[in-house]
Order: structure tokens, then sequence, then C-alpha cells
């Protein structure tokens, strides 16, 4: 097969079109690129989704969190401890048996059962307690004088969180959450190592990569296709949370704006 | 283990549970929670050591040095951890193998990648394929160890650069002007002074560390994970004297409850030690202590 027609069967194989059967025998270098690179779509699915939809939740964690309210804050410090406190990979085993005890009592949970939904749910709950977390941290450090300048102009409860509260909460956790999202997209090649079956070998790119390390016994060919991979998404993501930083410091003076850059965190 | 266990099928209640939860298999689940423990206790001062090497192998004057501390801080940017574990293991073991391979068998003439294979000659396999079980495991949690130890040491390393960073100037200055050289500098006055800059970076690496411990699961080590997701299967009673349906719900629960434990028993620890650490120190935290005192 040529490079082409391998990309034509494999490109959209962990979806499951194009090609039923994985390669055999000697791989090449460019069917490590197109497996790999096909697997890397699910990698985007799980974190896209998950990071769009834990920021709500993580904005009412936050929320809840500062609250005076016991009856708001206890949930939103237990949710945040439980996802925050425990590994990522228990907390997939943990989901996974679950779902597949739920499942036998109500057929709603069936969907459950399967890497698409389930381990997105789990990511979505761990993404949104770590984002929860870093949202709550930078309510705490909102300036006073904002504040106390919407009390002044007569704003208050709704009003005042729309326009004074979120956006400043936003600017000065976005560089703390550019990093949280680049660590969710890492965090999401645990998936398929956790209990999710990957249905008919339709897997994430590290499922792929340890597959091909598997049958050649040669690590060094597909886990650095698997870090370019990495390495390009994060860089990807490092652009587009930069863009969002740049709009939501845009109304602050030029010598300011410099100042909440980005530093690229290693650890979670 | 109790007297009372000869016949587990008359049993119920607490006296059934305190019996089952006794059985051999059982006490494989404890003994792999030691497993962890050690893992943790050989890992952190492992990396911690990779981690102060490399640290200061970046700062070097020698510039290959320089290259090396600096690409070994970095490599860990922007890739997955667990593919560095996934890799490691492999890639180690077969370096140890290929190792072996050239000093006792140097006059094999047989490239070692055939294909899709690894081949070396019998005598450089490792472990040998004679020697008993026990070192075939251990040498798994052997490049375990090593695999964890090489990953976080580069993300210590990372947090021991920054910390040597954040050491007054004037500290290293003074010293110089005192006569010192650079290496007198480096162990008399920069190494005392960088802890207390480097254990926020350092106790939020420990809390990643004991997150992390159950990966060992993917690199073929028997660990809690392993026991947990064997004795929650389904057991009949033709198997076991305890048949039980599927109980990996509660088993993973208790594992969550284990890391939670952990976790938060760490994260008081280390509070504790950050408060003595801060005292008397020129930061913001010790002057809110001093003034909290007064």
């Amino acid at each position: 097969m040529s490079c082409v027609e391998t990309i034509q069967a494999y490109a959209f194989r962990s979806l499951g079109f194009g090609e039923r059967l994985l390669p055999r025998g000697e791989y090449t270098l460019c069917e490590h690129f197109t497996l790999i690179g096909s697997g890397l779509i699910w990698n985007v699915y799980f974190g896209a989704l998950a990071l769009m939809t834990g920021f709500f939740l993580a904005v009412a964690l936050a929320v809840g969190k500062s609250s005076p309210n016991p009856l708001f804050r206890k949930p939103a410090e237990w949710f945040i401890f439980l996802f925050r406190g425990s590994p990522l990979f228990i907390q997939f085993f943990f989901a996974y048996a679950c779902f597949l005890s739920l499942k036998s009592v109500s057929s709603f949970f069936d969907p459950f059962t399967s890497a698409w939904l389930g381990a997105l749910v789990v990511l979505f709950c761990n993404t949104a307690a770590y984002s929860g977390e870093i949202f709550y941290g930078a309510l705490l450090s909102i300036p006073k004088g904002d504040i106390e300048a919407a009390d002044a102009y007569g704003m208050t409860g709704w009003n005042r969180f729309r326009r004074i509260t979120f956006p400043t909460m936003l600017r000065l956790a976005w560089p703390a959450y550019t990093n949280e999202a680049i660590f969710l997209f890492h965090a999401t090649t645990l998936v398929f190592f956790s209990g999710f079956p990957a249905w008919r070998q339709q897997g994430d790119a590290l499922y792929y990569a340890s597959y091909f390390a598997d049958k050649t016994f040669n690590p060094f060919v597909p886990y650095p296709i698997l870090a370019f991979y990495f390495i390009l998404l994060t860089l990807v993501i490092i652009s587009l949370f930069g863009f969002v930083n740049r709009r939501l410091n845009k109304h602050l003076p030029q010598e300011r704006r410099a100042k909440p850059r980005l530093r690229i965190s290693l650890i979670r | 283990m109790f007297s009372y266990c000869t016949d587990p099928s008359t049993l119920e209640g607490l006296s059934w549970l305190s019996c089952y939860l006794t059985t051999g298999k059982h006490v494989n689940l404890y003994i792999s929670v030691f497993v962890v423990l050690t893992l943790l206790a050989i890992t952190a001062p492992t990396a911690l050591l990779f981690g102060f090497g490399a640290a200061s192998a970046a700062r070097s004057k020698f510039l290959p040095l320089r290259w090396f501390g600096k690409g070994y801080t970095s490599i860990v940017r922007g890739v997955p951890d667990i593919a560095f574990f996934l890799f490691f293991v492999i890639a180690l073991d077969q370096a140890f193998e290929w190792m072996r391979h050239k000093v006792k068998c140097p006059d094999w003439d047989q490239p070692i990648r055939q294909g899709i294979d690894f081949v070396v000659c019998d005598a450089a396999k490792l472990p040998l394929s004679t020697s008993p079980q026990w070192v075939h495991e251990t040498y798994g949690f052997f490049l375990a160890v090593l695999t964890f130890s090489i990953v976080f040491g580069a993300f210590a390393a990372n947090v021991l650069y920054g910390a040597m960073r954040a050491v007054p100037r004037a500290q290293i200055e003074t010293a110089e002007a005192y006569g010192m050289t650079h290496r007198q500098a480096f162990w008399r006055i920069l190494v005392p002074q960088m802890w207390v800059y480097a254990l926020p970076g350092l106790s939020n690496l420990w809390m990643v560390l004991i997150k992390s411990t159950p990966l060992l699961f993917l690199l073929g080590v028997e660990d809690i994970v392993y026991w947990a997701k064997e004795l929650g299967g389904t057991k009949t009673a033709r198997f076991t004297d305890y048949p039980h349906p599927n109980w990996h719900v509660e088993y993973f629960f208790a594992l969550l409850v284990f890391y939670l434990c952990f976790t938060k028993v760490s994260e008081v620890v280390l509070d504790r030690i950050m408060t003595r650490l801060t005292k008397g120190q020129a930061t913001a935290a010790g002057e809110a202590q001093r003034k909290a005192a007064a």
C-alpha cells in the first residue's frame, strides 16, 4: 500500500470508518503516523467536550465554594476534594464499575458503559473540580477595589457577578486554566487503559502507540510519534487560549497587559 | 486466619466478612499496599536526587552538561506522563539487555532487531529465563521504580531549578565577596536556602506522585489496582469458599477512600512542614507569621 492509500484506509479507523482490520506484519512509518493520528481524534473529542462542559460546572463550584452559605459551600468543597484528592485512574475504574452495575438496573445507563460517554462524564467531573479550584483561587484574589467600585455604582447580585466578578475571575484564572486544559488533554490518554473497552480496537492515540510497541517490541518509533502529536496539540491549545487571554485583557492599559502571561507548569 | 473460619458456608454477617477479608488473596492485597508505599519511599528520594543532579547540570558552566540538564528537564513538557511510563519500561529493559548482550556475547553476528522481534543472546536475557518467579517480579518492580524516578526526576528538576534561581542573588554575591569559590557558594549558601522556595512545588509533586501510583498496574506490577480487579470479580462457589457477585464497585470505592485519606494526611503534614520552614524567613509568609504572633 502506498502512503496515500494507507491514509485513506486508516485516517478515521478510530471512529470506525475505513479498513476494519489493523495492518499486520511489518509496520511502515506511514501506518504508524496515520493510526496514531487517527487515535488523536478521540483525545481531542474527550478533551474538548470535557473542557467545554466542565467550564460551567467549574464556575458553579467556584462560586459555591466561596459562598458563605454552608448549604452551597460544603457540597462544592466535597466535590472538589473528592476529584482532586483521588487518582483519575481509580476514578475511571470506579465509575466504570458503577455504570456496569447500574446498567442492570436500567437500560438508561447502557451508553455510560462505553468510553464515549462514560469516560467523558468522569473527565467532565475531574476537570470541573480542578478548574473549580483554580477559579476559586481567582475569586479570592479579585482586587477589593473592583468590588467596591461595583458597589458604588449600585450593582448587586447577578448584575455585579456578570459584569465585574466573572470577567475579572476569568482574567486572573486564565493562565492557570490554560495549564489545566493541557493536563486534561494529557489525561485523556488514560481512558482506554482503565476499564473502558476499546470497541473493535477503536482507541485513542496512546492505545495505538502501545499497540504498535507491543507488536514490534520497538518503543522508539511509536512513542516519539505520539509525543510529536501531543506537542503539536499542546501548541494549538496554547495559541487558542492565548488568543482568548489577549481578548480578556484587552481593556487593560498596555504596560499592565503584558503581565498575566502563561507560564507553562509541568504538573497538575 | 481465625479458628471459626474453617467452614465459611455456615458463617454470616460480620464473622463471614472477617474471614473473607483475611483470606490469602486479601493478604496479597494488603501486601500490595506496601508495594505502593515502597515505590513511594524509593521513588521520592531517587527522583529528588535525579532532579537535583539535573538542576545543577542545567546551571553548569560546561555547555554539554547544561544541554543535558535542560534537555532532561524539558522532556516532560507537553507530552502525557503516561506515555513516558509505557515508553521507559520497554526502552530501559531493552537498553539493559542490549548492553549485557554487547558484553556477554561479543561474537554474535545477527542484528538485534529482526523484523518485529528484539533478539539478544540467551546469556544477556534479563532476568535469565532460568531464574525463579520472584526475580522476574522484582525486576519488573525495579524497572517501574526507575521509570517513575526518571519521569518525576524531570519534574523535580524543574522545581529545584526554579528554587535555585529564587534564592536572592545578593546571597551568592555576598558569599563570593567573602572569597568563597563557586562550589563553596553553591553548597554552603544556595543549597541550604533553596528548600523553602522549593517546598510548595515539591509538595505539589508529592501529591501528583501519590496519585500516579495506580499507574504501576499498567507497568505490569501486581499492585492494589490489580488485586482489587482480581478480587472484585464475580466468584462462583466452584472455585472459592467465599462466592460473591461482582464487587468491583466496593473494591474500587475502597481504593478511592484509601487514596483520599492518603492525600489528605499528606496535605496536613506538608502544611505543617511549610509552616515550620517559613518561620523566620524573609518571605511574605514568614512576615505574616511574625505579625500573627506579635
